[in-house]
């Protein structure tokens, strides 16, 4: 009899997807937004304890799907980190909707919000099996899942821009799809498995017997780029601004702070779980991926300055964040995973609070997204004037803040290579810079002097919004200034995998 | 130069400077223009460039296809004995697949009972792509004009005086068969050939095809947007509960209350039956339901 807690994950993704499917027969929007939101909840505290039992005892666990073990069923493996990334996924999806309902109310049509909450919780399924599955093709099939049910959130406001802009996202989604599954299918042919340990145990000896070794290069290129593409790696972010920038503030919201991640927690499951470090470092897969995160990390940030849509300088700069998560995977190290991870929790509640403040504010301007428009808003709602300042500085990187402290686990990383050294730190700080460049004008645009001609409008209070950028803004304090409990989960985890 | 850049960038930071036009998406010339080039600057611009994204998309297709095709020479030749894939995973499926699950059809025991997890995503996914298209194509007094519901009224009409006796007499005798025959083989599946998939595409072509003889009308005499609604849903609803106690015994080591049944006969082979019944449906809805919205936009 296993211990009663192995059963939380399992457990919880069936709770999202029965949600999901349920959410389209509820009476109306609301009640599918509150079920919604009381699942995401519920989900969090169970892997919140999740998290602390696993962390206290130092373990992991596989848990099979079925009656059948490892290599003839689906599994999914569960340890400390993946327990807190779920929890934090879960929490920011239920802060992200009770945030920007009343936006939601006004973006999207009455009928559609029911399906607009199923595929929250479709997503929020996909996010949990991601990154909790021990077998490849699960991890297939809930790439799907999670490719449909974002393209649909972006097309929820249905708009003709937001079409075009959802056609782009789905043609690039299923180009990225498309090529992990070609490598499937061919890493199937070589090694005869689907579930990681197996496929690992193959590998290793492959790679030691230097058979196959041409078909295991493409499929390590084809599953990093194809996950690449749907994660918006640099040279593969063209579908990310307008999708993001376009869609309703809580979607926008839960797509550039959690869909994203779950994509690249995926990816640095299967470097260590399926091809191992050594062998991805063998072939090169990590220098590619660091002169990639560079780039991101330098042109996402040149590309945000200057925007003047406040919602797509927004998704400009996640391309750049996700270009420090792609260059600390690239350095190829213990060190540089943990703080790509740091750097995953970090973004996960920054973005999503920043996205949420600017939907806020824009809702006190008839929902224009122009700084232009956007002056002197934060002045009606402190909230989320405070908000953006906190996110804004976070990504900048002011000390007590998580971006810092993730930018400090980075560079620390860094230290010992020689080349990877200079081009990483030089990297850190020209992005810092670029970062401050378009982040403080526009603190400054949201809390200047306003006008004095400017008609006082009382505008209602949104206490749901209030209430999940306290809690996010919290967050990133808590976060930047209590790192230490986290990196030591990282690590216990890293060294189970 | 440098000036200007200052200046914007000051009207930047005051938030006076005008919004950048956002991606034209038009960008591609029409042909008409091809015949008398427009000599100004921009539409020479996007010729040369809609040249390079041409070519290079060419010569990034074109590697892309010789790197798989070189590898595909070095994967291991389909069918040999000594194929990686050849291994216990296999051996357990076709040896030991009757006695674990009680399917005499192998395939179906490996979708519906070792890698039933698999397939519910996959059955979810269909789920998702039908509540997209609603979600895509969905009407109401927001979105819809006056013209656009007087246009659909047109369209009922005509379809109503527009009937064809031949096909009709021939869909009222094959569609009662396609249909029993996409029943059998959904009944079947844990038997021979078929299955949830298979069935439920027949019997949404049957559906597809009836309405295609007598209207849409007549179909939603029987098959309303809330039943089609209500189907899908049980019908995951039901996979999913079914299989979260399967699931859950199965982890937990806990006895199952679920017989397996004698192999071969029709109630036999545990939960599979009922799945197989379930993936039917939500094929068959999903079939349907894609034909209807996308002709009428509605039910």
């Amino acid at each position: 009899m296993l211990p009663l807690y192995y059963n939380i994950p399992f457990l919880c993704i069936f709770l999202c997807m029965i949600g999901g499917i349920v959410m389209p027969l509820l009476k109306n929007g609301k009640c599918a937004v509150r079920c919604t939101e009381t699942i995401c909840f519920a989900v969090f505290a169970l892997f919140t304890g999740l998290c602390l039992i696993l962390s206290q005892r130092g373990e992991s666990f596989a848990y099979k799907m079925g009656h059948f073990p490892a290599p003839w069923g689906n599994e999914l493996f569960v340890g400390p980190l993946d327990a807190l990334l779920c929890a934090l996924f879960a929490l920011v999806l239920g802060l992200s909707l009770l945030g920007g309902e009343v936006t939601m109310q006004a973006d999207i049509l009455p009928q559609k919000q029911n399906f607009y909450c199923t595929m929250m919780c479709m997503t929020l399924a996909s996010l949990l099996a991601l990154t909790t599955t021990n077998d490849m093709f699960t991890g297939y099939v809930f790439m799907e899942i999670s490719t449909l049910a974002a393209c649909a959130i972006v097309m929820a406001r249905d708009t003709g821009e937001m079409v075009a802009a959802t056609i782009r996202y789905l043609i690039l989604s299923l180009l990225g799809s498309g090529l992990f599954l070609i490598g499937l299918a061919m890493l199937y042919c070589i090694t005869g498995h689907l579930l990681m340990p197996q496929l690992l145990q193959r590998i290793l000896l492959l790679s030691a017997s230097d058979a196959y070794h041409i078909p295991l290069t493409v499929v390590c290129g084809l599953m990093t780029l194809g996950l690449g593409i749907k994660s918006s790696m640099f040279p593969f972010y063209a579908w990310l601004p307008p999708a993001h920038g376009g869609a309703t503030t809580g979607a926008s919201a839960v797509l550039s702070g959690l869909v994203l991640k779950g994509y690249i927690v995926f990816l640095i499951r299967i470097f260590y779980r399926v091809f191992s470090v050594s062998v991805v470092r063998n072939l090169h897969v990590t220098d590619i991926l660091f002169v990639f995160g560079i780039l991101g990390m330098i042109l996402g940030s040149v590309m945000a300055i200057g925007e003047e849509h406040s919602k797509r300088m927004l998704a400009y700069s996640s391309v750049a964040q996700i270009g420090y998560i792609f260059m600390g995977l690239g350095l190829g190290t213990d060190a540089g995973v943990m703080a790509a991870f740091f750097q995953i929790l970090a973004h996960a509640v920054t973005k999503p609070l920043l996205f949420l403040c600017v939907g806020r504010l824009s809702e006190l301007r008839h929902h224009e997204k122009r700084f232009a428009l956007l002056r002197g808003s934060a002045h009606e709602d402190q909230m989320a004037g405070i908000g953006f300042v906190v996110g804004g500085l976070s990504m900048v990187g002011i000390p007590l803040l998580t971006g810092f402290t993730a930018k400090l686990f980075l560079a620390d990383a860094a230290m010992g290579g020689s080349v990877k050294m200079w081009t990483a730190l030089l990297a850190l700080a020209l992005s810092s810079i670029l970062n401050a460049r378009y982040y403080i004008p526009a603190m400054f645009a949201i809390w200047a002097k306003p006008e004095a001609g400017q008609p006082d409008k009382h505008t209602k209070a949104n206490r749901g919004f209030t209430v999940s950028a306290a809690v996010l803004t919290a967050c990133v304090v808590l976060l930047g200034i209590t790192a230490i409990p986290v990196v030591r989960i990282i690590q216990q985890e890293l060294s189970m995998l | 130069m440098n000036k200007q850049h200052w200046k914007a960038f000051a009207a930047w930071v005051n938030g006076t400077a005008p919004e950048r036009a956002t991606a034209p998406l038009q960008e591609l010339p029409a042909k008409r223009q091809k015949k008398h080039p427009p000599k100004t600057d921009e539409a020479r611009r996007v010729r040369v460039f809609s040249r390079i994204y041409h070519m290079t998309s060419l010569v990034v297709c074109l590697s892309v296809v010789c790197v798989l095709l070189y590898t595909l020479f070095h994967l291991p030749l389909f069918g040999a004995e000594d194929n990686p894939a050849v291994n216990e995973v296999v051996e357990r499926y076709v040896t030991q697949g009757l006695t674990e699950t009680g399917a005499v059809n192998v395939v179906t025991g490996m979708i519906l009972d070792y890698r039933a997890f698999d397939t519910f995503g996959e059955s979810s996914v269909l789920f998702l792509a039908v509540s997209c298209v609603m979600m895509l194509l969905l009407k109401d007094q927001n979105n819809t004009s006056f013209a656009d519901i007087l246009q659909l009224q047109h369209e009922r009409e005509t379809e109503r005086e527009i009937s064809d006796p031949i096909l009709q007499k021939v869909v009222s005798v094959v569609v009662p068969c396609i249909l029993l025959f996409g029943i059998y083989v959904v009944l079947n599946g844990h038997l021979s050939p078929g299955g949830g998939f298979s069935g439920g595409a027949i019997m949404g072509a049957g559906l597809i095809l009836y309405s295609a003889a007598y209207g849409m009308d007549a179909v939603s005499r029987f098959f309303t947007h809330k039943t089609f609604r209500t189907l899908t849903a049980t019908a995951l609803l039901c996979y999913a509960l079914s299989k979260a106690y399967s699931f859950f015994t199965g982890a937990n080591d806990l006895p199952s209350c679920i017989p397996l049944g004698i192999p071969g006969a029709i109630l036999s082979s545990g939960l599979i039956l009922v799945l197989n019944i379930c993936v039917g449906l939500i094929v068959a809805c999903t079939m349907y339901g894609f034909y209807v919205l996308f002709t009428k936009g509605e039910f």
